[in-house]
């Protein structure tokens, strides 16, 4: 056996991850996902273990709902060969650790560095000395916008190759939101800190980030959410996915310049977000979810008020939606705008609603369910033209499944239990992975532990590590002035991805 | 046509009227006050994830705050959020809430440059820088100029350059990586101008305060002329600092 079999939310022994050299890593790991579309890598990752660099590769299987790992010890100086060059899904995970830890990968395509972590291992590397590729060309010429954007939202360097107004290549620059989030993880010892954390690692995925992160911390404490902790992160979830597809419906709808759709959708989320405030004071549920027990319960006066703010929210969102799904000018703008195909989704290995948006079923809810997931039967939204409009219509749809979901659970409230003792101490020399979905797709937290059970290493993995490649790709031989629109229609996320 | 009138209809009225009296709903966690109850207080000032509780007096920093309610959910006798979301001020002492105090947050008329107020009550034009914001206070900006609290009415606006701008908002700790751009971005704002830190990472760097990842010398080399405290900041909260400051 060249991996170990998990599950989702699952803990187990470090040494029962089988090790072995890495030429059969590589060529376990890639036998395990060629031509088998079924399987992603979720994560693959190294740390530092007496003076070698540890590998642990994490393939998931969507139809067998488990994850298959394994490891490989290299030494500190390796120069290995790149698994991206026969599965482009490596990619950014092996410029991850090389930029970490200085492995080189032979016949990677681009080693660049990713987001310029301030651990990283050669610090002559700065952001303004990024290497863009460029084209030697009279007719081309080059647009670089960012890192300040034009508008409130956060940083990131874009450089366009244009062939007039066309765009021929976009490369796409982050980094810039880098706080050191995963070594805080290490270094911050309070639970509470930790918590937060995980909270402000994409202030739009509070839900989505802290349920992965608590889930996590279970696992490794040997506890396990009861039936109403994971009752309130379901709810939580689902309104987190309602509340920002209909916020980004209305920036799509800004983007193409269509005031009304801008105005509705955008007041639209408002009682939504407010509706978090009424459950636990916070609009973006900072503070809704922590390990071991539930500070906020739902109860029977707060399901009677989102029954009302669905109710309300229900019939103006819908027909807000077949106005704007009928207008032609709206329309010309979406259609065949920004296309991804499906062979290029899933050679990059991208997840969540962009990968759905052709065809590719990438949905943690019902490929790797977790807490009360599976006893909503869930069926993932799926489009078929990859474009913006498919990424609108799956905003549309889920929305609408989301309140289905949501109206389904409120009709029966369980009881708030007692909070569980939380063990000061995690399982020694563990490793554990935790995977959700959020609102833009799978969300991945895992931890490794050392034999006083304190934490080696904490990894991240926002969906837009990988989704940010299918938005440069999705641009290519579009208009530069769609580039907004497409931007929007990913909404991807800068410090996810930065850390 | 019709349509979009018939739409129109169904949203009804959407704006706050009066955005200085707003209630908010539910249990929003804004000021908090603190009674002078005894308490274990190296026990309360513990349980903050971001020291932001000293223990004598016992007080809370709202510039390091970041809401979690931690405090107030093992102390209840001892810290209460109440719900008055009037919580900027232009000095960082005054974020300082101390025991037995139930005085509002306001802003020091001494502190305010005179210039302030004489170009910009008609009209504030603001940049938003994000330096390693998390996209939460961004979102609240952003929300700030929605139909709902429509900013706007008092001429306050974000803008898309900082050459048409009369001042930065900031969000976020301040990463190293985003030291120079923002810095950039506020050389190429004319003077007279101002600078606000919207939000508990902007203020102190929040959770990631003492991470090696950031680079907080543009805060501490210029004069900030309103601090916001949130988690992310409120719409509420920022707008009527704002005012504060403008003296609308």
């Amino acid at each position: 056996m060249s991996f170990i079999t998990i599950n989702n939310q699952q803990s187990v022994p470090l040494s029962s991850i089988p090790e072995m050299t890495y030429d059969l890593f590589f060529d376990s790991n890639i036998t395990l996902i060629e031509n088998h579309e079924e399987r992603h890598c979720v994560l693959y990752f190294a740390f530092r273990e007496t003076g070698n660099i540890r590998l642990i590769c994490c393939i998931a299987d969507d139809l067998q709902h488990n994850i298959l790992v394994s490891s490989s010890l290299v030494s500190s100086d390796a120069v290995l060969n790149s698994m991206a060059a026969r599965n482009l899904s490596f990619e950014k995970f092996e410029r991850e650790i090389h930029e970490n830890f200085d492995i080189g990968f032979v016949g990677h395509p681009w080693l660049k560095p990713v987001r310029y972590a301030e651990n990283r291992a050669d610090k002559t590397k700065t952001i303004p000395d990024y290497p863009f590729f460029g084209i030697e060309s009279e007719e081309l010429h080059e647009v670089g916008v960012g890192p300040v954007h034009a508008g409130i939202i956060e940083s990131g360097h874009f450089r366009f190759v244009c062939n007039g107004e066309q765009i021929l290549h976009l490369e796409i620059q982050l980094g810039y939101q880098h706080r050191g989030v995963e070594q805080l993880f290490l270094e911050k010892k309070k639970l509470i800190q930790r918590t937060t954390l995980a909270e402000s690692i994409a202030g739009d995925s509070v839900i989505g980030h802290t349920t992965a992160f608590a889930s996590l911390w279970e696992s490794l404490s040997g506890m396990s959410a009861d039936y109403e902790m994971q009752y309130s992160r379901t709810i939580a979830q689902e309104l987190e996915r309602i509340a920002i597809h209909t916020g980004d419906l209305s920036a799509i709808c800004t983007d193409v310049a269509y005031q009304l759709g801008s105005s509705v959708f955008g007041r639209l989320r408002t009682p939504v977000i407010n509706f978090f405030q009424e459950w636990c004071g916070n609009r973006l549920a900072k503070g809704l979810i922590r390990t071991g027990y539930n500070p906020y319960p739902f109860n029977k006066a707060l399901a009677d008020r989102l029954i009302a703010v669905l109710d309300a929210f229900e019939p103006d969102f819908v027909e807000m939606n077949s106005e704007l799904s009928r207008l032609p000018s709206s329309l010309s703008r979406f259609e065949r705008t920004g296309t991804m195909k499906y062979d290029q989704l899933l050679s990059i290995g991208t997840v969540g609603m962009s990968a759905r948006m052709n065809a590719l079923n990438r949905d943690i809810r019902l490929s790797h369910p977790y807490g009360i997931y599976p006893d909503l039967n869930h069926v993932p939204v799926m489009k078929h033209h990859g474009d913006v409009y498919s990424r609108v219509q799956i905003r549309k749809e889920e929305v609408i499944q989301s309140v289905s979901y949501i109206r389904q659970l409120l009709k029966k409230i369980p009881d708030a239990g007692a909070a569980q003792e939380i063990p000061a101490n995690l399982k020694p020399d563990s490793f554990a992975i935790s995977l959700t979905e959020g609102w833009r797709g799978e969300i991945c937290h895992a931890a490794v532990t050392g034999k006083n059970g304190e934490l080696v290493i904490y990894k991240v993995k926002d969906p837009s590590f990988h989704n940010w490649l299918a938005l440069a790709l999705a641009v290519r031989n579009n208009e530069i002035s769609d580039f907004p629109v497409c931007n929007k229609s990913f909404d991807l996320s800068y410090c996810g991805h930065d850390l | 046509m019709l349509r979009t009138i018939k739409i129109l209809y169904h949203q009804g009225k959407q704006f706050i009227p009066d955005l200085r009296k707003a209630n908010v709903p539910g249990i929003f966690r804004g000021r908090p006050e603190i009674s002078l109850d005894k308490v274990d207080s190296q026990a309360l000032a513990d349980i903050c994830p971001t020291n932001a509780i000293t223990t004598s007096p016992v007080g809370i920093d709202l510039g390091k705050c970041t809401f979690c309610g931690e405090c107030s959910r093992l102390f209840p006798g001892k810290i209460r959020f109440t719900t008055d979301y009037k919580l900027a001020a232009n000095s960082r002492e005054r974020l300082f809430i101390k025991e037995g105090l139930r005085t509002p947050v306001s802003l020091d008329p001494d502190l305010i440059r005179k210039d302030i107020q004489r170009m910009f009550r008609g009209s504030l034009k603001l940049r938003q820088v994000s330096a390693a914001g998390d996209n939460s206070c961004e979102l609240e900006l952003n929300a700030c100029g929605n139909v709902n609290f429509d900013m706007g009415r008092f001429g306050i606006e974000f803008v898309a350059s900082p050459r048409h701008a009369d001042g930065i908002v900031i969000t976020g700790p301040v990463s190293a990586n985003m030291a120079e751009p923002l810095q950039i971005t506020y050389d190429a704002t004319p003077s007279p101008k101002i600078i606000i830190l919207a939000g508990t990472d902007a203020i102190s760097g929040g959770i990631f305060e003492g991470s090696p990842a950031l680079n907080r010398k543009f805060i501490e080399e210029n004069h900030i002329d309103l601090y916001v405290p949130g988690n992310p900041v409120h719409p509420l909260t920022f707008i009527n600092g704002v005012m504060d400051l403008l003296g609308i």
